[in-house]
């Protein structure tokens, strides 16, 4: 088992966010976690990785790094590729006098390889497309081979074709390290090409666990109104006419 | 009227305003006080420990030491320059007028080494390096920079505080002695040309008001200035929350506050020294 989430409570300022929340993710499993804005989905990601504390229940994760790649990439602007992608081995003190400098820049390259963008080890953070900054946080959180990757929102902002892309390296990374991920995403194309799994939150709870096909396929009445993109349905977003008429 | 109308009644009022104001004012005051202190410490403790297990991260100390230096240099110089100039060409016509010419050196040496150099040299740090470190660490809070760290388990203290306070420290007095030095110059031209006091005169009675206790007082007490500069700065930064707002209101803070730590600090060496 290698994320193993039971009874699980968050709450900030008084509002209970999550309440209730159990999951489990085997290794080489991506879960899918979906949901309305604001629904408490990266809380999760960063509960799971230890960014913030539940105020009740366990999360049980497999022993080995947890890796994740930022909605927004994240990548330390003050570095250059090269030294974010190789800033955990440099920087930790487990792997300090490990490694070369010429077995850094085999990894560095290895992992940029796995990523499809070679060569750009000198460039700044700034100098890379929304998509190329994505791509390098991918190279930078896999460095450590990890058991457990994260992905808040990895294809936001992202053009179609890049989203393609983003999404097939998130395959091919389970692939390559057979990792247990979980995936926040608001995206159908990502749920079915990436997911084995997914759980839907609305309202502190989930109201849908399942397979991407059975939820795509039928589902309950959440999905149904996810995937119609529908204002009708028993979700109700905040601000909206039809939550304003229930209250 | 009902309970719940004279209620609405007092939200929508002044006075509520006002008590609501002073009330985030003071829980924010307290909260700031608060995480200074935690953050002071957790420095001074893993310091220690990386002292210890010979695991300082020199390179950035060493970075941070000349960002801290160099940087600030020529705005120091200048406030520096400018102010002991301001003063000397007050107070050196005045002194010649009263028979007291042959003090004018020691008077600056006393008001350059004891208070001038230290005190202009932290606001302009501060103006300079604390609103740098504030905005930065700020800005990577932010766009989830910080968490990124944390999530790659390097510890944002030993990666972003240490080696600024370090550098604070280390470098704080550096950048005092060459203002320092560079104020009495600057007060002896001025002197020179405002009140035809010459430079053999301007020299010897500045020896005069070299005191030992006074330089190492000032060095003393801007070691302090840096470091607290450094940890205040930081850790307003590492408090900020929001987008470009939060980075401002941050970066406002540390500023505030850094005046104010420095203002304290001053009042703290002058009261045990020269009372």
């Amino acid at each position: 088992m290698s994320i193993d989430v039971r009874h699980l409570k968050k709450s900030f300022k008084g509002k209970t966010v999550l309440d209730d929340i159990s999951f489990k993710v085997e290794d080489g499993e991506i879960l899918a976690v979906v949901g309305l804005s604001g629904a408490g989905k990266s809380t999760i990601l960063k509960l799971i990785c230890g960014l913030t504390k539940p105020d009740s229940g366990e999360i049980i994760v497999s022993p080995g790094d947890i890796a994740m790649v930022f909605q927004y990439s994240a990548l330390f602007d003050s570095l250059d590729v090269y030294e974010n992608i190789a800033f955990a081995l440099k920087e930790r003190k487990e792997f300090k006098n490990k490694y070369t400098d010429a077995q850094l820049k085999e990894i560095v390259e290895q992992k940029l390889k796995l990523v499809g963008l070679e060569g750009i080890e000198e460039k700044m953070p700034h100098e890379l497309s929304g998509g190329m900054q994505k791509r390098v946080s991918f190279a930078r959180a896999v460095v450590t081979d990890p058991k457990t990757i994260l992905y808040d929102e990895p294809t936001a902002g992202l053009d179609p074709v890049s989203s393609t892309m983003i999404e097939d390296y998130i395959v091919r990374l389970k692939d390559e390290f057979n990792p247990a991920s979980v995936i926040v995403t608001h995206q159908l194309s990502t749920i079915q090409r990436c997911a084995t799994k997914v759980i839907m939150l609305y309202n502190t709870k989930i109201v849908y666990s399942g397979t991407p096909q059975d939820m795509i396929n039928g589902g309950n009445e959440y999905t149904k109104q996810f995937i119609n993109a529908s204002i009708q349905g028993p979700m109700k977003v905040a601000g909206s006419d039809e939550e304003t008429k229930e209250n | 009227m009902n309970q719940y109308r004279v209620i609405q009644i007092f939200k929508q009022s002044a006075t509520y305003a006002l008590g609501k104001m002073l009330l985030n004012q003071t829980q924010d005051f307290f909260e700031t006080l608060g995480e200074i202190g935690i953050r002071t410490s957790q420095v001074i403790y893993l310091t220690i420990k990386a002292l210890f297990q010979r695991q300082m991260k020199w390179k950035l100390i060493i970075d941070q030491c000349s960002r801290f230096a160099v940087d600030s240099l020529p705005i120091t110089l200048t406030i520096v320059g400018m102010v002991s100039v301001i003063i000397s060409m007050q107070v050196a016509p005045e002194m010649v007028k009263q028979g007291g010419e042959k003090f004018v050196g020691a008077l600056m040496a006393v008001v350059t080494t004891r208070e001038l150099g230290a005190i202009m040299s932290g606001f302009a740090i501060i103006s300079m390096i604390g609103s740098s470190y504030a905005s930065e660490i700020a800005t990577m809070r932010v766009t989830e920079q910080i968490d990124a760290l944390k999530v790659l388990k390097v510890n944002p203290i030993e990666y972003l505080f240490i080696p600024r306070v370090a550098a604070g420290f280390v470098m704080m007095p550096v950048v005092v002695i060459v203002a320092s030095t560079f104020g009495l110059i600057c007060s002896g031209v001025a002197a020179y040309l405002s009140a035809h006091i010459s430079r053999l005169n301007y020299i010897s009675s500045l020896w005069q008001g070299l005191y030992l206790k006074d330089i190492f007082v000032s060095l003393g007490k801007s070691a302090c200035f840096g470091a607290a500069i450094a940890i205040i700065s930081s850790t307003c930064g590492y408090l900020a929350y929001g987008g470009a707002k939060g980075v401002g209101i941050s970066t406002t803070k540390a500023v505030v506050w850094s005046f104010v730590a420095i203002c304290i600090i001053d009042y703290i060496f002058a009261a045990i020294f020269f009372f």
